[in-house]
């Protein structure tokens, strides 16, 4: 059974969805049971895969049975056995706590949305552990489509700022689809790891080049790296809190990892790192990213705004870190695609709980929240605290490596980026904290004062926000634990 | 200068096919109207469909399709000269289908916000946000 | 905006350009992509898969993976129009005022709020606004559509051999119904064709792709190794990868008709289901 992981991890929920779609119009009580179903064999299978990779190391899988590059394969090394329980854990989590919202929001569409749910998480696998790279471009599209129509269903807003999205997100899967058209022009293959095997005669072609920058351009709009970011902030405020709760945090993790992936594997880091030798003028671009995501956050008067301007400064920590071309900036990337999905995830399930409970999260709303829902207020305050890099909590130990990174690269301008971006993240999480504690709690239709009653998120919202507060301070004492066992093999061999 | 004009020549399905996607890309970030943006999309899609598809051509081949033949008993030699690349066909058809995705997924879009907003024009909806 | 606009495209176009430089002419047949892959692909398939159309065996079958997903993107592309447009009878507004008529003698009835006739082949229901369909146009499509169909199952049943496939047979059958619902109305296409049989239907083509995959998994074969099915299907395992193939096709086929069907009603509609254009 363990030999079929890599196909289960991808066909059983791709099944499911299916057959949620049918349940759909059948009995709708049965959708949200086969979704937790569905995502939880994903994750057992995931991290079966990740436990398989630690014996044996790399795991190919051919599909349909034809050996690469005639057929598509799987590919699970160090680092998608990573970043696939990542993925498949945030996505269940989410989904358990996603049940409220839906009845509460939207009870007849509950079909099509859990329908989709499970195919975006089934996107965002296929992303992680494909080693074909035109089958990415086929699942990122899955993973976009489906991403555009949970993201639409929201405020009044969400379909303009999802139109911009779309717009956005289609240029940036056609260019990444153009770098691999340019790649299959000069080598013939589509396989990530025969393209490596056939490109380093060619790297100093022209078309090389231009096939790397039209990819990185492709996935940094994905991503909402810093000046393509224009359409992340919108797009994840207006929509429904289970929607934005799943998006948030993997979206742009996946793509970092996508990012990753073409450095290490397709383009290999000789090619990126030596024969290229811009990563001074990314790294720096990830600066202006981080600084610019800081202050644009310290602007926003609304919890959930703010904390997609922090989405767009984490990504620069990442792109930077990878881009530091040192083992210490890798480590600290990779680690922090792991952390960044948990921190985000964590605060994400807590604007979920408020706005399901007091229906708004500008911060008038938030007026006495820490005595009227104090566990939920709890968990937010571990995550924060994992955002700003608290110790014991995760946040600070990838940052660690990324400043560590950072000092050996010579690159003190993202050292104080990184650092003046904690400072910030410090104001903005106390100044959310001393409206929700000392300002007192009024309702919409104006009784201030009145003594606040506790009235906290249901159950199945709070179990999985607690677990995600858990895990980050326990991924942040095993932090030593993940580096030495998976992150260190992730880099390649002659990498500082 | 016949070096130049011979390579611009010998290439020029390279050179329609940037001149197509150089106007779907200007349609969607310097339109207005957000249908007229969709319709940028689409042409900057097909113009890399079109991209591919010049890929496969091979001179004085023709369509992958074998002449005739049931099973693996027929024996006939299959020359790879006469048969121009099938790959790329096959990745099309894929992008062509994700075409027609997202195209329907963007209508879907564009008539929420017409319900919304009751225009299509970016500026007059804008207007309408910031009056509330 | 415009200027913006002209810059990016320009510096892209550049690029574009600066980097055709590199690219090998057009129709030339030494060029990489031309020598590497594709003469195996040529030269294998018939003897692989016993496939004739090296197209439709390199989609279902060496590359039928990405197909699979290919099939789920429209999938998904239907579920998020319904998703996002189709209106549900509760949020619908209170009861309207009905109209109705009489098929036979074209007497229009409206009928006052909360009342309605039961379905019956005498009486059809109109909008308020309602354009007759025209005599030559109906009658036209009716005699075409049938044409048209058995010209799609051509298409589909005969995709090995020639130009066809799932895809494209899949979209003449959507197209066909959905020429019937503009020569008459969206109601009358989808008294024939209700959304719950098109939603299910969509479901059940890409099942029936996802599903031969899985079944090959129970075979104790990769997933979507149609040679795993020869001894389920009786033949050798090459001529199992051919029927595998078709298998696959006509459950792309089926996931592409309904789809298409199903985009264009709540589309069309803006998800209310009247009369549609």
């Amino acid at each position: 059974m363990s030999e079929q992981y890599p196909a289960l991890l991808v066909i059983v929920p791709l099944l499911s969805a299916l057959v949620i779609s049918v349940a759909g119009w059948v009995n709708k009580r049965l959708c949200f049971p086969i979704a937790v179903a569905a995502l939880g064999v994903a994750a057992w299978s995931s991290v079966g895969l990740l436990f398989r990779v630690l014996d044996e190391g790399v795991i190919v899988y051919k599909l349909g049975g034809w050996s690469p590059p005639m057929g598509i394969a799987y590919y699970i090394d160090y680092l998608n056995g990573l970043v696939l329980p990542v993925v498949s854990i945030v996505a269940l989590l989410n989904l358990i706590s996603s049940k409220k919202i839906v009845e509460q929001q939207f009870p007849d569409k509950a079909g099509p949305f859990y329908t989709l749910y499970v195919l975006m998480v089934t996107g965002l696998l296929g992303i992680v552990v494909t080693g074909d790279a035109f089958n990415l471009y086929v699942l990122l599209e899955i993973a976009s489509l489906t991403g555009y129509g949970l993201l639409a269903m929201g405020e009044e807003r969400a379909p303009l700022a999802t139109l911009n999205y779309l717009y956005m997100g289609t240029i940036g899967a056609c260019f990444y689809l153009l770098g691999i058209g340019y790649l299959y022009i000069v080598t013939g293959s589509l396989n990530m790891v025969d393209i490596a095997r056939l490109l380093p005669p060619l790297y100093q072609s022209k078309a090389v080049l231009a096939a790397f920058i039209i990819c990185m351009v492709g996935v940094w709009l994905k991503m909402a790296f810093f000046p393509l970011h224009a359409w992340l902030p919108n797009a994840y405020t207006y929509a429904n809190s289970a929607s934005s709760g799943l998006i948030a945090p993997l979206m742009t993790k996946v793509m970092v990892y996508v990012m990753i992936r073409l450095i290490l594997t397709v383009f290999t880091p000789k090619f990126v790192f030596n024969t290229l030798a811009v990563h001074d003028a990314v790294v720096w671009l990830a600066v202006i990213a981080i600084v610019m995501g800081a202050v644009l956050a310290l602007k926003e008067r609304n919890l959930k705004k703010m904390l997609t301007y922090i989405v767009v400064a984490e990504v620069g920590y990442m792109v930077g870190g990878a881009w530091l071309g040192n083992r210490a900036g890798l480590t600290g990337a990779v680690l922090h695609i792991v952390n960044d999905a948990l921190m985000t995830l964590c605060v994400f399930l807590v604007v979920g709980n408020i706005v399901y409970k007091i229906k708004g999260y500008a911060f008038g709303d938030l007026k006495g929240l820490f005595a009227k829902m104090p566990f939920t207020m709890g968990a937010f305050v571990i995550g924060a605290l994992s955002i700003i890099g608290v110790p014991p909590t995760c946040g600070f130990f990838s940052k660690w490596y990324l400043i560590l990174g950072a000092i050996q690269a010579h690159q003190y301008g993202f050292m104080v980026a990184l650092l003046f971006s904690s400072l910030i993240n410090v104001v903005l999480f106390f100044r959310v904290f001393e409206i929700g504690f000392y300002e007192p709690f009024s309702d919409h239709e104006g009784h201030e004062h009145h003594p606040a009653v506790m009235a906290e998120a249901p159950l199945t919202m709070l179990v999985p926000l607690y677990v995600v507060a858990i895990s980050l301070i326990l991924v942040g004492l095993y932090t030593g634990d993940i580096v030495n066992h998976i992150v260190q093999f992730v880099i390649p061999k002659g990498f500082m | 200068m016949t070096d130049l004009i011979s390579t611009v020549v010998a290439k020029y399905n390279y050179w329609i096919y940037i001149t197509l996607m150089m106007i779907g890309l200007y349609a969607m970030i310097a339109k207005n109207n957000l249908v007229k943006k969709i319709v940028g999309m689409n042409i900057f899609q097909t113009a890399i469909i079109l991209f591919y598809v010049s890929i496969g051509v091979k001179k004085g081949a023709t369509i992958p399709i074998l002449e005739h033949g049931h099973g693996p008993d027929v024996h006939h030699v299959v020359h790879a000269v006469d048969y121009i690349n099938p790959l790329p066909h096959v990745l099309m058809l894929t992008a062509i289908v994700v075409g027609v995705a997202t195209l329907g997924v963007a209508l879907a879009l564009a008539i929420r916000i017409y319900n919304n907003y009751n225009t299509l024009e970016e500026n007059e909806i804008l207007t309408q946000v910031r009056e509330k | 905006m415009k200027i913006i606009g002209l810059i990016i495209v320009v510096v892209t176009g550049a690029l574009l350009i600066y980097a055709a430089a590199d690219f090998p002419a057009w129709s030339d047949p030494a060029s990489p992509a031309s020598t590497y892959l594709s003469p195996y692909f040529i030269e294998k398939t018939m003897e692989e898969t016993s496939v004739p159309n090296i197209v439709t065996a390199v989609l279902a079958d060496y590359r039928g993976f990405d197909t699979m997903f290919e099939t789920t993107v429209i999938f998904s592309a239907g579920v998020v129009c319904f998703f996002l447009l189709r209106i549900s009878r509760r949020e619908e507004e209170e009861p309207e005022t009905r109209y109705y008529r009489h098929v036979l003698t074209g007497v229009t009835i409206q009928l006052k709020e909360g009342y309605k006739i039961p379905p019956s082949a005498d009486f059809e229901r109109i909008d308020a606004v309602w354009t007759p369909p025209d005599l030559i146009i109906k009658t036209g499509c009716r005699i075409l559509i049938p044409f048209i169909q058995l010209f799609a199952l051509y298409v589909i049943a005969h995709g090995h051999h020639s130009p066809g496939g799932g895809f494209q047979g899949g979209v003449i059958l959507g197209a066909s119904v959905i020429l019937f619902a503009i020569s008459h109305d969206l109601r009358t296409a989808v008294r024939r064709m209700s959304e719950k049989l098109i939603g299910i239907l969509c479901a059940v083509g890409v099942s029936i792709y996802a599903g031969t995959g899985a079944l090959c998994l129970l075979l104790k074969q990769n997933f979507l190794d149609y040679s795993a099915l020869a001894g389920v299907l009786h033949v050798d395992p090459i001529t199992a990868r051919s029927h595998g193939i078709l298998m696959v096709e006509i459950g792309v086929g089926i996931a592409v008709l309904a789809t298409m069907i199903w985009i264009y009603n709540n589309i069309s509609s803006a998800g209310r289901y009247r009369q549609g254009l």
